[in-house]
């Protein structure tokens, strides 16, 4: 069993707030590792000091063995670490494949190339573009992201994602906002991937995440209160009382 | 030149009248025009320059007159000193020797500068790309031997091959030339892979960085170049006005050429040369009527950024907003 992500005893607070509180994890190769959690229990920071974007005050993040935790995320994203928001974060004055091209372009070695037209770079475009048909947005390619509705939004920051050939990515509720249809599509795309890449999921969604998980942990109040898979998770007393509200 | 859409049909019969037009005039006999237009397309270096970092890097630097400056003392001191000794290793009246000092110092400067105010944004950029500007603008007025407030009349254009600056057309020529080189070196930069993560860091820096990209490298880049680009103008003006002194790179001169980059319109290829066009004349027709011209002219570019987002070349194309 190879580990690409291990996290060790991971600490973060803001003022009195304890967001982070001795979390430990880890992640093999190919799985997809949701975490629930009732508001405000730390998903987002956590993911955000696994992406780089804050850094922890305490505790060790391996990505492959070696270590990353002081890492600035650029670097964590050329080593093959990628996510997406929360909210969405695109280049809304972009089009949706230029938004996509860079993405592409970012693991296509190092972009201080000044001369030729970056959109005339054929296979930085047949990518993106192959990327976009993968999540259902081809037709929308030409558009500037903006225009975009909030559920295609969603579909393109996660192509985004993937075209970055991360190979651990860190989902921030990936279907965040979705209704019925939207949701379905995008759990149905999030199958497709699973054992091709590392996923981190972050979800409300409860059908979503029984119905993709490999393991579920659950957080509470930066703590993790439990790992297992989604059948045990679901008959864990102490999960059902204080995550999914029964007694 | 295939296929063209109207912006770029725009852009191409703008800069044929500018290359037509001042020599016509001179030709007729009417030197003023071609004198007006030099100013006009060497202003336009200057604000295209700008327009890398401030329309497409999202960088509102409100110093870049101090690389006019720093371009044009640099010209001008090694002139000095050829005529009056001194210094005599920066002395010289060779024009390539003193416009590789001013694009290199330029460079320099923006490097040493850029790198302190990159890692500030917003506000705080503004004010410290400012008070780096400022602190060139105080250092020249106190060196009495350059002609302090008073600044340094330069004796001598620079000496080029086959080129002689002292010709108002060849002047004209080579400023006009520089522009067109000038648009045409930042607009393959922005259209570059460098440039897609330029400007998609000027829309959503944590996207970019969470792609990868150090976009502080990046812009840095960016502000280098532009720096070297003014640099440059400030060369050519201390050859058109045979004259250089700190007010050139006052903030209120670094303020006129925002001016010129959001009222022509930021972040387009001819945006910042209608906006230099605009801003002289406007000036010239104004401050004929009154010395309170600036008055007119800001409630102008207050009308630009409230109903035409585009600038004027979003008027031009008949719609609002930019891209």
């Amino acid at each position: 069993m190879s580990m690409l992500l291990e996290i060790r005893d991971l600490k973060k607070g803001f003022g009195g707030v304890t967001a982070t509180d001795g979390v430990n994890l880890s992640l093999t190769q190919g799985e997809l590792h949701a975490i629930i959690g009732p508001n405000g229990a730390g998903k987002t920071t956590l993911i955000s000091q696994l992406s780089g974007a804050l850094r922890p005050d305490a505790g060790v993040i391996l990505f492959k063995g070696g270590d990353i935790t002081r890492r600035p995320a650029h670097k964590r994203a050329r080593l093959g670490i990628t996510r997406s928001f929360q909210i969405t974060s695109l280049v809304m004055e972009m089009s949706v494949l230029d938004n996509v091209a860079l993405a592409v372009q970012a693991c296509d070695g190092h972009s201080f190339r000044f001369v030729k037209p970056a959109r005339k770079i054929s296979h930085l475009r047949e990518r993106a573009q192959e990327v976009l048909a993968q999540v259902g947005l081809a037709d929308r390619a030409a558009l500037p992201a903006v225009e975009l509705s909030h559920g295609e939004h969603r579909q393109l920051e996660i192509a985004v994602a993937l075209a970055t050939g991360a190979e651990l990515m860190l989902l921030d509720e990936p279907m965040a906002g979705l209704g019925g249809e939207d949701s379905a599509r995008m759990i149905d795309f999030l199958k497709g991937l699973k054992g091709e890449r590392t996923i981190l999921l972050i979800e409300h969604d409860m059908d979503a995440v029984f119905a993709l998980a490999d393991r579920i942990s659950v957080l509470v109040y930066g703590r993790i209160i439990a790992t297992g898979s989604p059948d045990e998770i679901r008959g864990n007393a102490e999960v059902r009382h204080a995550y999914l509200g029964e007694e | 030149m295939k296929s063209l859409d109207r912006t770029g049909w725009i852009t191409v019969g703008v800069m044929l009248l500018l290359g037509v037009l001042p020599p016509f005039f001179y030709w007729i006999g009417n030197e003023f025009y071609l004198l007006l237009a030099t100013r006009l397309v060497i202003l336009a270096i200057a604000a295209v320059s700008l327009n890398l970092i401030l329309g497409y890097g999202g960088m509102a630097s409100f110093g870049h007159a101090a690389f006019v400056g720093i371009g044009a003392y640099a010209m001008g001191i090694p002139v000095y000193h050829e005529f009056y000794g001194g210094f005599s290793a920066a002395a010289s009246t060779n024009g390539l020797f003193q416009l590789a000092l001013s694009v290199g110092l330029s460079a320099l400067f923006a490097l040493i500068t850029g790198a302190i105010s990159l890692r500030t944004r917003g506000v705080y950029f503004i004010m410290i790309t400012m008070a780096f500007a400022q602190m060139v603008f105080y250092l020249f007025q106190s060196l009495d031997e350059y002609g302090g407030d008073d600044g340094l009349v330069i004796e001598m254009r620079s000496e080029l091959p086959w080129i002689n600056l002292d010709h108002p057309l060849q002047m004209y020529l080579l400023s006009f030339v520089s522009l067109v080189v000038a648009m045409g070196v930042v607009h393959m930069i922005v259209n570059s892979r460098f440039g897609m993560v330029l400007r998609g860091a000027k829309g959503n820096d944590e996207r970019l960085v969470t792609l990868g990209f150090n976009t502080y490298l990046y812009r840095l880049t960016a502000y280098v170049i532009a720096g070297a680009i003014c640099g440059f103008a400030g060369w050519l003006t201390a050859n058109f006005s045979t004259f250089v002194s700190p007010s050139m790179m006052g903030w209120g001169r670094s303020g006129e050429l925002m001016f010129m980059v959001i009222l022509g319109g930021a972040a387009t290829a001819l945006g910042p040369v209608l906006g230099a066009a605009a801003f002289i004349l406007i000036e010239e027709i104004l401050s004929s009527f009154t010395v309170y011209w600036h008055l007119p002219f800001g409630l102008m570019l207050i009308g630009v950024v409230l109903f035409a987002r585009g600038g004027l070349l979003g008027m031009l194309q008949g719609r609002g907003r930019g891209k």
